[in-house]
């Protein structure tokens, strides 16, 4: 595809690049959308949780509440109940046993001790709060350099050590040490929270007559939950049907499979009775929702010009206590050994990365996954380069990317990018800002005494990669073909379903948009089904940016399938030949004369059969159709951000003054839901930047508990995000479109620190650890003015 | 979380309250706005056993002019203080004041009353009313009594009111022409506690000069070399922020540079 096709698209009224309106909006803004906590079953009783206060200890006997003990259950009440067991196949890699309720020994608070059943929650916590466990407490692990290094205790004693996994990439560093750069640096990323609008929650039924359960979850990957269900419950998966209604938000949290799905699958299963458990807001932070902690010894080589000659880095990732389902503990260590060197070329390149246990609730991939914490990583380092060689960072910037005429371009560890114009994005992004206007800004000087700084930070965004890249980690899931079912009523309603799901992306608009572009139908003229495993095509669902490229792969595919049939019947029906035919706004053509409409052709399949001919292709309007992109090693969007920031060095406080993002995502198949995606990304990346903080204290008790201790970016916090756009079109997806859905939440850490580094530089301040709060920002003020490093 | 269960009543007079309070031997809990309150009791931090919901006695979100007072009812909405729908003897800081407290959703509900009451160091009223100097009225099966603005709030959420007392108002002096106010609120994010509050108020038709660090350890601190502190003097601005307990470095620069600038907004 190339560029006049793009701009053919785009024109296009509800087609590829239409920014429809959200048909999902509708309800969702209305409060008509239909959440787990929304359901109501007849004799539904709620589930609360007894969880462990301690971080980790042997666990003894536990007392249930005297009179109402067939109201608790503990794992000795769940015979047969296998642990939560997420494997991977990389060498060394060493798997947990998560039970769904504690067996033998805690390893966070949090986890789950006793499942308490009663008619309304609030009741249900009664006796949660009347549960006592005898814990024996244990040294907790609580700081991952020390976990490796000076273990206080073992997480898992079985291994002798605390590490789920080291992975290595060699490469000959000596030879650059006579680098005329060389500069080293410890950088740090706090544990977060994800935090979508809806927690997690679960309902269960049980049906008698189909023998099988019904688990409406809050879910991102409903066949995952399924596998694992299965797995655990020792089940067919035929057993089992999970359903995702209206979900608020995923972001990866929604896509692992959690204990207490397995709970409240078993016991509506035993008790024969609906139970629901719906996450509130403080178990979600000190138990559930853990992410993003690394931990980076970071030296780069460069030349004078800033041209980079290599990176050596040993990365720590605190994993936390259990190898999470189905990513298991490996991914997010794994992947900074495969993806620090961004979108830069080099000539060398080591890494070593440690996946570590702790006490602490298992590190969940969120967004962006490694990447925001590689990019925080690697984009202060390019900045300290800049600084070092006395060049604009921009400029150190543009002089490594890999280049247009370049691509694709197979990059030191391997990445496939699969097309761009990275300098490109970099000026449009200087343009953006007005680098050259904040410069001369900063040399006038603010009334207010305030320091005024500009950042950048640029990253690649591999997506919807697929079994070639997944294949070789051997966690439970591989992503393979992707499937659609399509369906054409016979009023000419066109029934899709899919295999990812939608919790905010709008999908029942973009993927109507792609039958749209294949069929000509009206947007509004298409159902999308999607979340439930009884009627979704298998897939391992929504993750890792792949739903456009893959489930919109799979919708176009089906569509033209589709097509074809329909020009079959009509070429049958109008006795002519069917390369006489063709299909334009929903109406079938024999030369310049619309002669049906895809209602008509429907309607005599379904309800005018005697029309048809005998030899009429008897697969008719029911399509299942797959499809895989052209090369699976992903898609690789990317971006550029730009930050202006103001820093009150009294408070530490840092004021967002200008944000600007330039960006590719290739074909936007809906340019605004495209920049929907990217601002809402960009608000947790501040959140990231400047404020979410899970802190333990020396026991590894989570120090914020609720939303007023874990601090949130609100509107008043998140700027006007201006976007510009290229597309250059992915060679190798349906339409040139790339995944696009993390991006957001990747460059804003970075970006602002380099521009809070950048206002601070000549007081000799270099902030290197997230979030830059106000404490964290005095302290390193401090350190600079009494001359010792920060 | 959900609350543990209680009893809830809905008194219509202060007398009905009282009873009921004395009743309870101190296991029933006043509330106002339940703003604070409501959180504390869905996450069983507080699980009283009964709740005296105090909105439905009359005359209890009232205001009333004494002439050269005003006397604020304590179940005025911080909303009604910056809509300016009740008299403001401040000549502008309590409308201020209010229009920054948390959200528009928690100044509908959230009371002036309920917010001392609770005694929270980095709420905004109990600073307010040291500043101002206010009068606190308490009223109980004793009958009422006048607490001075220095000897109300006793420690974080510790306050003179005894387990039978309903704080029912505070009376506020009217300030005079030439009133200049600073009130510097140091919050992470719009809406949040703060981190930080340092306020000066000056009436010159009174002859009052007033300065407070708030949202400390405790209760706010009543600035003692007020003259030195309003010439903008560093060391007597430091000394009067350890004074607070602000030692930690942090702290101390939190609050000595939000003090600073409450003099310097006062000084404008």
């Amino acid at each position: 595809m190339n560029q006049s096709d793009v701009k053919h698209l785009a024109g296009a009224a509800q087609g590829v690049g239409a920014s429809v309106l959200r048909k999902e909006d509708r309800r969702l803004m209305a409060g008509q959308g239909q959440f787990v906590g929304d359901l109501r079953l007849a004799g539904m009783w709620d589930v609360a949780f007894a969880r462990s206060p301690i971080a980790h200890g042997v666990l003894g006997a536990i007392e249930k509440p005297a009179g109402r003990e067939a109201a608790v259950f503990t794992m000795d009440d769940l015979p047969g109940v296998k642990p939560i067991r997420a494997v991977a196949s990389l060498k060394g890699f060493k798997a947990s046993d998560q039970w769904p309720l504690a067996r033998g020994k805690v390893r966070q608070v949090g986890e789950l001790i006793a499942a308490c059943l009663a008619p309304t929650r609030a009741q249900a916590e009664d006796l949660a709060q009347a549960v006592f466990a005898d814990i024996e407490e244990l040294p907790a692990v609580v700081d991952m350099r020390a976990a490796r290094q000076a273990p206080p205790a073992l997480v898992h004693e079985e291994w002798g050590d605390n590490l789920f996994l080291e992975s290595f990439v060699d490469d000959d560093i000596a030879a650059l040490a006579n680098a005329p750069i060389k500069l080293t640096r410890h950088i740090r990323t706090a544990r977060q929270c994800m935090s979508p609008l809806e927690g997690r929650g679960v309902v269960c039924q049980w049906d008698s007559r189909l023998d099988q359960l019904t688990m409406w979850s809050s879910a991102q990957m409903v066949h995952v939950n399924r596998q694992g269900l299965a797995e655990c419950l020792g089940l067919d998966q035929g057993q089992i049907r999970v359903i995702a209604p209206d979900v608020g938000g995923g972001f990866g949290y929604k896509g692992i499979l959690l204990p207490e799905e397995i709970v409240l699958a078993y016991l509506t299963m035993k008790l024969k009775r609906p139970l629901r458990w719906i996450e509130d807001r403080r178990e979600q932070l000190i138990a559930n929702a853990n992410c993003r902690e690394h931990d980076y010894d970071i030296t780069v080589y460069a030349e004078r010009d800033g041209r980079l000659l290599g990176i050596d880095c040993e990365a720590t990732v605190d994993s936390g206590a259990y190898s999470s389902y189905p990513f298991s503990a490996c991914l997010e260590a794994a992947q900074v050994t495969s993806i620090l060197p961004g979108p830069y070329k080099m000539e060398r390149f080591r890494c070593r990365t440690w996946a570590v246990a702790t006490n602490k609730p298992p590190s969940l991939p969120y967004r962006g996954v490694a990447r925001t914490g590689v990019c925080f990583a690697l984009e202060l380092m390019i900045d300290a380069i800049g600084r070092a060689a006395g060049i604009e960072p921009l400029e150190v910037r543009l002089r490594n990317v890999v280049q247009p005429a370049e691509m694709p371009y197979d990059n030191i560890t391997k990445k496939h990018f699969d097309s761009g114009d990275y300098p490109r994005v970099l000026e449009m992004a200087r343009q953006a800002i007005g680098l050259e206007a904040v410069r001369a800004r900063q040399k006038a000087g603010e009334a207010d005494g305030r320091r005024i700084g500009v950042g950048f930070a640029v990253f690649c965004e591999q997506a919807a990669h697929g079994t070639s890249v997944y294949f070789g980690w051997g966690v439970p899931i591989v992503p393979g073909h992707e499937q659609c079912r399509a369906r054409l009523t016979a009023d000419g309603v066109l029934e899709l379903a899919i295999g990812a799901h939608s919790h905010g992306q709008g999908m029942e608009t973009t993927m109507a948009q792609v039958a749209n572009q294949v069929l000509g139908i009206a947007v509004s003229k298409v159902r999308l089904s999607h979340g439930d495993t009884d009627k979704s095509p298998f897939s391992t669902g929504t993750w890792g940016s792949r739903s456009m490229v893959m489930s919109g792969g799979a919708v176009a595919a089906a569509c033209k399938e589709m097509a074809r049939r329909v020009c079959q019947i009509a070429a049958k029906l109008l006795g002519c030949d069917v390369a006489s035919i063709r299909l334009s706004g929903g109406q079938v053509f024999e030369g310049d004369a619309a002669r049906m409409s895809l209602a008509d052709i429907a309607h005599v399949w379904h309800r005018a059969p005697q029309l048809l001919p005998a030899d009429i292709d008897p697969a008719g309007l029911e399509v299942i159709a797959g499809y895989k992109a052209g090369r699976d090693t992903g898609t690789f969007s990317y971006a550029c951000h730009a930050v202006v920031v103001a820093v009150d060095t009294e408070l530490g406080a840092v004021e967002i003054l200008d944000y600007a993002i330039a960006e590719d995502g290739g074909v936007l198949v809906n340019p605004m839901v495209v920049d929907g995606q990217i601002i809402g990304g960009t608000a947790q990346g501040i959140g990231t930047a400047l404020y979410e903080e899970m802190p333990f204290d020396e026991n590894g008790q989570p120090l914020a508990s609720t939303l007023a201790d874990y601090m949130l970016p609100g509107a008043p916090e998140v700027p006007s995000i201006r976007i510009g756009h290229i597309e250059t079109p992915s060679p190798y997806t349906e339409f040139g479109q790339k995944g696009i859905g993390e991006g957001g939440a990747i460059a804003p850490p970075a970006a602002i620190a380099n521009a809070i580094n950048d206002a601070l530089c000549d007081l000799g301040v270099e902030i290197t650890e997230s979030p830059m709060s106000p404490k964290r920002l005095l302290a390193a003020l401090a350190a600079a003015r009494a001359g010792a490093a920060p | 979380m959900k609350a543990a269960a209680f009893e809830y009543t809905r008194p219509a007079t202060v007398a009905e309250a009282w009873a009921q309070l004395a009743a309870s031997g101190g296991m029933a809990k006043p509330m106002s706005g339940g703003q604070s309150f409501g959180p504390m009791l869905n996450l069983r931090l507080a699980q009283p056993e009964s709740v005296i919901d105090l909105n439905a006695i009359a005359g209890f979100n009232g205001v009333r002019d004494e002439g050269k007072a005003l006397v604020i009812g304590a179940g005025v909405t911080h909303a009604a203080i910056e809509d300016g729908r009740v008299a403001d003897p401040t000549r502008g800081l309590l409308p201020h004041v209010a229009a920054n407290i948390a959200y528009r959703a928690v100044r509908n509900r959230g009371t002036l009353g309920g917010s001392l009451a609770h005694a929270d160091p980095a709420a905004d009223w109990v600073n307010t009313m040291l500043l101002l100097d206010a009068v606190y009225l308490i009223d109980g099966p004793r009958g009422r009594r006048e607490v001075a603005s220095g000897d109300f709030m006793q420690a974080a959420f510790s306050t003179a009111l005894a387990d039978d007392e309903i704080l029912s108002g505070v009376r506020i002096a009217k300030c005079g022409p030439g009133t200049k106010f600073g009130y510097y609120k140091f919050c992470r994010k719009v809406g949040e506690f703060a981190e930080a509050i340092g306020a000066v108020l000056q009436d010159p038709s009174r002859g009052v000069r007033r300065a407070i660090i708030g949202a400390t350890a405790g209760a706010p601190h009543l600035v003692q070399d007020i003259a030195a502190v309003l010439a903008g003097d560093s060391a007597a601005i430091a000394a009067e922020v350890r004074a607070a307990g602000c030692d930690e470095p942090y702290e101390f620069q939190m609050h000595a540079v939000a003090l600073k600038r409450a003099v310097a907004q006062a000084n404008a």
